[in-house]
């Protein structure tokens, strides 16, 4: 009789699949965390244990690990850290309001030539950065801007492809008659954009930002190619650069080195999740 | 003016910033670029017109041919088993009832926000031979793992395994796919006396083609291009070693470490009209499957 119901109860089988599944997804995290935490005879041996050995003793250890990260005199991460978040507050605002504009532009205005546009819009979705980055390093290095954070920045104030995408897409779900209103109330595109677009899609321009913000935290192949001095390093760059310095670098305190990248990432999707979650399954559905 | 004119005006004005950065950091790139691949061009000196020998060049380069077969075999295990996973996972999650779905969701969704660089920081020492987590386990049910990073046979399943961590994306997009799925179908198949593979296989997946092709699309264009994690993973101070060789990488060290600008650019273009064709080919090849579903 439960087989020809489809809505009755899943089976506790799937519980213990899924259950097997998230622990296998999360274990290298968990694992990354765990050995964050110890001293490093402990990292380095074959013993399965979370905390470090006597248990008492996991915040000292914790603070002298990450302590000794974050204060190694060859590898400068409060500096990186700092860049970082210069690249990524500039980054974000350009992208969200620029993404924003172009994607405007592209719905609530009808104009020959639009979907010549877009379709620019489309195509470079399609090319590889690896295909440019030769290039763009040598257009970067005319601008002056080698030796610079403006690589990794500037070029985001231009828009970018999915966002406007995504956005467009958005903004030709609002109904045109909000725009006729405000025409006739006298407000300018400009307006309109402002006073009526923007609140409108507050979540939409959220998830934009959002998701720029990981993007630029994470990205490690722009930084490689653009950034030539230690002085401008971003994270990613910082956190190779420790692993690959001479030496062997301890297994605890690599370890440590990666937590403190993924916690501010780790952060945001606590609190994010629901947002971060809808934006992929939206992405993935309009196409 | 015409209203018409003003509002090309207004589109243009709107759309600027676009088309600046279009032809200022794609469209300019991409035409230097395709001239770059015709010259001989070391980063110092201006570049000199070479005609095709940086093409012709590629065929005769064994390490092109070595990162062309280890970039496709990756391809070939990487995209039908990543599908495979994320396929199997998002049926489980998108059981009807189904209690704390947002964590497994979760748990499953999170490692593709982690920076790569950490990710594979955290999979060099779970891939180490002596300690890391993966060969002690290994132990511990009586298996002598393999020294993975260090046994060229392992390289390329070691990278196929670290993708699978990062299948989140597409779990998410198939979970959204599958609940568009109008439930009155699955009843009808039920009373068919469809059980719940064959319901996911004749229902299920004819349904969420537009999804696959979504994702596959992604996927291919991605595992093409992989770089970071085989960075990581497979270089040292006498650079890339050849087993954990890919096309990016190949491309990378041509340009930046080899200084042969017009030689990488010739490897970038090879890579964008293959980019290009494949997505074309699945393109085409998705018409004709909505079509069929539209005649079955």
């Amino acid at each position: 009789m439960s087989e020809i119901n489809p809505n009755r109860r899943p089976a506790a089988i799937l519980y213990l699949m899924l259950g097997m599944t998230a622990v296998l997804f999360l274990t290298p995290l968990v694992w990354m965390g765990a050995t964050s935490l110890k001293p490093e005879r402990q990292a380095a041996s074959q013993e399965l244990r979370l905390l470090p050995d006597p248990a008492s003793s996991t915040f000292s250890q914790a603070a002298k690990n990450y302590s000794e990260v974050w204060n190694d005199p060859s590898v400068e991460f409060p500096i990186y850290l700092r860049n970082t978040l210069i690249v990524a507050g500039l980054a974000v605002v350009g992208m969200t309001i620029s993404s924003a504009m172009v994607a405007y532009g592209l719905s609530r205005i009808r104009w020959p030539g639009r979907g010549a546009v877009f379709f620019t819009v489309l195509l470079s979705m399609m090319i590889p950065f690896p295909v440019i980055m030769v290039p763009l390093f040598l257009v970067f290095r005319d601008l002056g801007w080698i030796g610079t954070l403006k690589p990794l920045w500037v070029p985001a104030w231009f828009g970018g492809a999915f966002n406007i995408f995504m956005l467009r897409q958005f903004f030709m779900g609002i109904p045109r008659d909000l725009d006729e209103a405000a025409l006739i109330d006298g407000l300018s595109q400009w307006g309109i954009f402002w006073r009526v677009i923007v609140p409108l899609s507050r979540p939409a321009l959220a998830v934009v930002a959002l998701f720029h913000f990981i993007y630029v935290w994470n990205d490690f192949l722009a930084p490689l190619v653009f950034i030539t001095s230690r002085d401008q390093f971003t994270l990613a760059l910082g956190l190779q650069l420790y692993q690959s310095k001479s030496g062997l670098t301890p297994w605890n305190l690599l370890m440590a080195a990666s937590t403190m990248v993924v916690i501010p990432v780790l952060v945001l999707f606590i609190m994010t999740q629901g947002a971060l979650v809808r934006g992929v399954a939206a992405a993935g559905l309009k196409e | 003016m015409s209203a018409r004119t003003r509002n090309l005006i207004s589109g243009l004005l709107w759309t600027s910033p676009w088309l600046v950065g279009f032809a200022v950091f794609l469209f300019l790139p991409l035409a230097m670029s395709l001239w770059y691949s015709f010259t001989d061009y070391p980063l110092l000196k201006p570049p000199v017109y070479i005609g095709m020998e940086n093409y012709t060049g590629l065929l005769h380069d064994d390490k092109f041919w070595l990162v062309v077969k280890n970039t496709l075999v990756y391809s070939a295990f990487a995209i039908p088993l990543s599908t495979l996973v994320s396929l199997v996972v998002a049926a489980w999650l998108a059981t009807p009832g189904l209690r704390a779905r947002g964590f497994f969701l979760g748990a499953v969704f999170l490692p593709t926000l982690v920076p790569m660089m950490a990710a594979a920081m955290v999979w060099l020492w779970l891939f180490n031979a002596e300690n890391g987590l993966i060969n002690v386990l290994l132990k511990f049910v009586g298996v002598s793992g393999p020294i993975w990073l260090n046994d060229a046979r392992w390289s390329i399943p070691a990278l196929v395994l670290t993708g699978l961590w990062g299948v989140g994306q597409m779990v998410v997009v198939y979970v959204a796919a599958i609940n568009e799925v109008p439930a009155a179908l699955y009843e009808a198949a039920t009373l068919d006396g469809m059980g719940p593979v064959r319901r996911f296989q004749h229902v299920t997946l004819p349904l969420i083609t537009p999804a696959v092709l979504f994702n596959v699309i992604t996927l291919t264009i991605g595992s093409l291009q992989i770089f970071v994690m085989p960075y990581v993973l497979f270089r040292n101070e006498q650079g890339q070693r050849d087993s954990g060789n890919m096309y990016n990488l190949l491309l990378y060290d041509n340009a930046f470490v080899y200084q042969k600008f017009g030689y990488a650019s010739a490897m970038a273009w090879v890579q964008l009209l293959v980019v290009l064709a494949l997505t074309g080919i699945m393109m085409f090849a998705s018409k004709r499957l909505v079509h069929y579903r539209g005649a079955a």
